[in-house]
């Protein structure tokens, strides 16, 4: 698609920082059963995983496969019970997937020693958990410089590290509280904090913003995009808030009963949604707000001439008026000043008509 | 409410005709009775052989490292004994002051004071320094342990019902065992107390390192903590609150066994103090000591749970860290000046005997005059109780009535008129509530016509059976069954059933007085200030001491023990009957005031019932306060059970004195595990759940 270039991400590059690859997690009494191979590779994972529901096993995962680029902000969605966590939690080895596999820059985090893996986590993974984990008994400068502290780092050193992630999440002044003493938008961001202490590579955010009220919420997200615009990281992000997703995500995917259902930008899925199940995710989306002219831009072969031109992020809705009276359209240009084709308010129309769930009304002719 | 008849109710039904039966058997048949002689097993007798074995074969082991013990709890008595009063009273105030502040301060200086004055202040330090080295020793023990158990599940279904067993058999019954193995002396006290004061620390360890909550460890590995760092620096830090509650229930439990070990004697503290001045009837003097264990042991549970407290606040560190260094500081410095200053000025140093003060004479004097006055009162009160509630109890209307006791001779027609008013009113409960309610009263009526020590042992054994099945499953009832087989073979059923006589009715009288008294301080909040501190006192006075003031007016005897069972089992009844009427759901309470009902309909019908789960957990403890009590009121002169442990001791026959103190456990484990399966039943009956 010739938008996709446009609008991605230009932090985003292309490398995959982190894979994951077949992954499968299963409960139950004895899930190895399941598997011949550890790959978690097979013909049909549907198939498998019904059967082995029927098995009274729980499928907690199945065939989970994405990727993620160095400094894209990758969010999950699904409903309750459909894996989200779990999987954030296989990536992180908190819990030990039954098959597949976790690329960490192209290396099995799954076959680590308990010795690399604990240097993995001191180094390259942050997460912040939904109820924050704190430790009761240390105060926030002490929680954040609490990862440090186990690796060894002495106490003055320490200190300084954490003042200054806690200037970067606002908490300058609340150093020596402890976290019943804190709100609980204060301690998700002790939890943040604490997460980029160690400077990770890879940051893994469990629904961190939902136990938020929506005007801090808002703020947080702003601060969240704020942070990841000067630290770049590769993020897993998990919500169960579509407009969130929305903000902060570069790529999303849709779970349901620990498969993922679509991945793709959020204007695919607006878009292009392969089943009802994703349609429902994105029904109370404010389209014309969404998308942007590069997504309703229908191609041409040729110059375009006559008609007025527009930047190929503009929001559809500051367009409509325009185009209500221009029948003509008006040509979308890409940052770097070529065309990237006409949008015309039968495209607007088109556009939105793919993602309304209404059933056509029947039209005489 | 209809009755349903249901299964259960014929079952009980059978069982009571047969009980009817068996006593109509007993003038025929002996062993419906008693159970034979000749087919007693001699389990005393063996564990005495194997008791032998042990001490001939590996007595040295035990001796040494009796002696290897004498050495700590040496060293700290000197060093308690050899600072001046002022220094060690200085050092106690301080700790209490850090702990919580100035009202707790003021109360230990007090204390303090009083154990100088009065003239107790060396005693004291000999218990406090027993309780010095005990209470270390069985924290890192219990902390061990618990840790294991929390490892392992294997280790934790080793470890917790020996927990049981060692919280629940009397301690007199492995006092004995201590003292044939390390020997007289003090080490039986460390070693006794030790024993009795762990199983707290490991439970709390447990159910500490437990509930750290799932993401709190997460965030730990996560923080890339090794296995080690995880448990040490989130793991325990993160449970300390419920670690420090384990220290403290382990210091109060240390602390009453130091007291009860030194019914041994020979350690010349306050314990056997008290002891020796019952025994010389001197009550004065034992009231005074006595309460130097009950200052003692406020203060030492003040001090261990404010700490507890203090450290779930997690107030502002700099702050603390602050008064730390500095209480250090004050501590060496304000040690050091008024240790020149004692040696200054004896008297700071040693309180001289002609300076003590001790009302004790006047207060024989007065007891004494209380007692030659109001001699027919008391006596009224004794015969009444004796007469018509105990007596009745133990050997039945049948027994006990006669001329010199009711004044008149028990004729065919009263117990016809019994028999039938009894079954009326039983016909009635049926009707009007429960079939079930029926059926207690019949039960009752039977026993106390026939009196519980002479009802045929087999249908007891059948009817508390299959109580236990029908309230707690089948596995409960076999274990009932087997538990009560035990008694019954060993011979000493006879004593078990004066234990549970007394026991009964302590606990009843307790648990009716003391839910009245809890559903009365649930509708008033003075009523309610007023009796928590009582509640407090009692449920941290050793037990010793709260026999004092009954043995001084009552004498020695059963009716003594009663009272003094009852003092201290009322108290949980009391708490818990509050807190279930407190704490129920608003909801409810709401929607019941909206359908109209009045106070006493919203008493009886609604808050009430809700709160019975509650309920039933106060008289599961009010049992288990109870039956403590009881083994201590042996002292006074029992017959049960309690009284053959008590002999057992002073025997030195270790087997009887164990056997004996296992069947104690096994009836308190027994009414433990029936009234806790009650509580279940209704919890979720009513959908709710207690914690
Ligand atoms: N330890 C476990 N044992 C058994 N089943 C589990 C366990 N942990 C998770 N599950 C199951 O795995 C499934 C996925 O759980 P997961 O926590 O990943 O859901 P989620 O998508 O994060 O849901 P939510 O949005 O509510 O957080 C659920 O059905 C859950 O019951
Ligand atoms: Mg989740």
């Amino acid at each position: 698609m010739t938008s996709e270039a446009a609008v991605s991400n230009a932090a985003a590059s292309t490398k995959v920082k982190l894979s994951c690859r077949n992954v499968w997690k299963i409960y139950g009494e004895n899930p190895a059963q399941f598997f011949d191979a550890g790959n978690g590779v097979v013909d049909t994972p549907q198939a498998l995983a019904d059967s082995i529901a029927n098995n009274d096993h729980i499928v907690a995962n199945a065939d989970v496969s994405f990727d993620v680029h160095v400094g894209e902000i990758f969010v999950i969605m699904g409903l309750s019970g459909s894996g989200k966590s779990t999987i954030v939690r296989c990536i992180s080895r908190l819990v030990e997937p039954t098959a597949g596999a976790i690329l960490l820059d192209g290396e099995d985090v799954l076959k680590k020693s308990d010795a690399e893996l604990i240097d993995i986590r001191r180094h390259k993974m942050g997460m912040v958990f939904q109820s924050f984990g704190l430790m009761p008994h240390l105060n926030v400068i002490e929680n954040i410089a609490f990862p440090l502290k186990l690796q060894g780092i002495g106490e003055q050193d320490r200190y300084t590290q954490a003042e200054r992630v806690i200037e970067l999440v606002g908490l300058q002044g609340r150093e020596s509280n402890f976290p019943n003493e804190l709100s609980g938008g204060q301690q998700q961001r002790v939890g943040i904090a604490r997460s980029l202490a160690v400077e990770p590579e890879v940051w893994l955010l469990d629904e961190p913003f939902s136990a938020l009220d929506p005007l801090i919420r808002k703020r947080m997200q702003d601060e969240f995009l704020r942070i990841q615009s000067v630290l770049n990281k590769s993020i897993v992000f998990i919500t169960h808030d579509f407009q969130e997703a929305l903000r902060v995500a570069d790529r999303m995917a849709i779970m349901r009963d620990g498969a993922i259902v679509q991945i793709g930008r959020p204007v695919d899925l607006i878009l292009n949604p392969v089943d009802d199940y994703v349609r429902e995710f994105t029904r109370d989306v404010p389209w014309e707000s969404v998308l942007s002219a590069a997504d309703v831009a229908e191609a041409v072969d040729g110059p375009v001439s006559g008609i007025g031109r527009i930047a190929a992020d503009t929001p559809i809705d500051s367009l409509l008026s325009y185009l209500g009276d221009n029948a003509d359209g008006v040509a979308v240009e890409a940052a770097d000043g070529s065309i990237i084709g006409i949008a015309r308010a039968a495209n607007v129309v088109k556009a939105l008509a793919t993602g309304s769930g209404a059933t056509p009304a029947v039209v005489r002719k | 409410m209809e009755g349903r008849l249901d299964h259960g109710v014929y079952q009980w039904l059978a069982i009571i005709l047969i009980t009817l039966g068996l006593i109509a058997a007993q003038p025929h048949i002996d062993w419906l009775t008693s159970y034979p002689k000749n087919l007693i097993v001699p389990f005393a007798d063996w564990l005495n052989a194997m008791m032998d074995w042990l001490v001939t074969h590996l007595g040295w082991l035990f001796m040494g490292v009796s002696w290897l013990l004498e050495w700590p709890i040496k060293g700290v008595r000197i060093i308690l004994q050899a600072l001046p009063w002022l220094v060690t009273g200085f050092l106690i105030c301080l700790v209490a002051f850090i702990a919580s502040g100035w009202k707790l301060m003021l109360f230990t200086l007090a204390s303090c004071l009083y154990m100088v004055i009065i003239g107790y202040w060396s005693e004291s330090m000999n218990t406090l320094s027993l309780v010095a080295i005990s209470v270390p020793m069985a924290i890192l023990f219990g902390f061990g342990l618990g840790v294991w158990a929390f490892n392992s599940r294997q280790a934790e279904r080793v470890i917790m019902p020996m927990l049981d067993i060692l919280q629940t058999v009397p301690a007199f019954a492995y006092l004995l065992l201590i003292l044939m193995l390390f020997g007289f002396g003090t080490v039986v006290g460390l070693i006794a107390s030790v024993l009795y004061s762990f199983p707290p620390m490991v439970r709390n360890t447990i159910v500490g390192l437990r509930r750290v909550p799932a993401e709190v460890i997460e965030s730990g590995l996560m923080s890339g903590a090794t296995a080690r760092q995880l448990f040490w620096q989130v793991r325990v830090p993160s449970s300390k609150r419920q670690l420090l509650l384990g220290v403290n229930q382990a210091t109060m439990a240390s602390l009453s066994m130091v007291i009860i070990a030194s019914i041994i004697g020979g350690t010349a503290d306050i314990g056997w103090e008290v002891l020796s001045q019952i025994r010389k009837a001197q009550f004065g003097e034992s009231l005074l000591a006595g309460l130097v264990i009950a200052l003692m042991a406020m203060v030492i549970d003040r001090v261990t749970s404010g700490l507890a407290s203090q450290s779930g606040e997690y107030e502002n560190r700099k702050g603390s860290q602050k008064l730390r260094q500095h209480s250090l500081m004050i501590a060496v410095g304000g040690g050091l000046a008024f240790y020149a200053l004692a040696k200054l000025v004896p008297v700071l140093e040693v309180w001289p005997r002609e300076m003590e003060f001790s009302p004790a004479r006047s207060m024989n004097e007065s007891l004494t005059y209380l007692i030659v006055n109001f001699r027919k009162e008391i006596e009224m009160i004794k015969t009444v109780a004796f007469f018509f509630v105990m007596l009745p109890t133990k050997i039945g209307l049948q027994g006990s009535i006669s001329p010199f006791t009711w004044g008149f001779e028990l004729q065919t027609w009263h117990s016809l008129a019994y028999a039938t008013s009894m079954t009326v009113i039983g016909a009635i409960c049926a009707y009007r509530f429960n079939p079930y309610i029926a059926i207690f009263v019949l039960l009752f009526a039977i026993f106390f016509y026939f009196g519980l020590t002479k009802m045929p042992w087999p249908s007891l054994v059948l009817i508390y059976s299959f109580a236990a099945w029908r309230v707690g499953g089948l596995r409960l009832g076999i274990g009932t069954f087997f538990g009560l087989g035990f008694i019954v073979v060993t011979g000493i059923w006879p004593e078990a059933m004066l234990s549970v006589y007394l026991c009964s009715i302590a606990v009843i009288i307790s648990f009716i007085l003391g839910a009245g008294l809890g559903i009365w301080a649930a509708g008033s909040d003075t009523v309610s200030a007023i009796l928590r501190p009582i509640n407090d006192t009692l449920q941290t006075m050793p037990l010793f001491v709260i026999l004092i003031p009954f043995v001084m007016i009552f004498k020695i005897g059963e009716f003594t023990a009663l009272l003094a069972i009852i003092a201290y089992a009322i108290v949980p009844a009391i708490r818990y009957t509050e807190h279930g009427l407190r704490n129920l759901s608003e909801g409810v309470i709401e929607a019941a005031e909206m359908m109209g009902c009045t106070k006493r309909q919203m008493l009886w019908s609604v808050k009430i019932p809700l709160a019975l789960p509650v309920m039933m957990l106060g008289l599961n403890q009010t049992i288990m306060y109870g039956i403590a009590m009881l083994v201590i009121a042996a002292l006074v002169g029992t017959n049960g059970l309690e009284q053959v442990v008590y002999i057992g001791l002073s025997d030195g026959n270790f087997g009887v004195g164990l056997i004996a103190g296992m069947a104690l456990a096994i009836i308190a484990m027994i009414a433990d595990r029936m009234t806790q399966a009650w509580s279940r039943n209704r919890q979720s009956d009513l959908d709710i759940s207690v914690t």
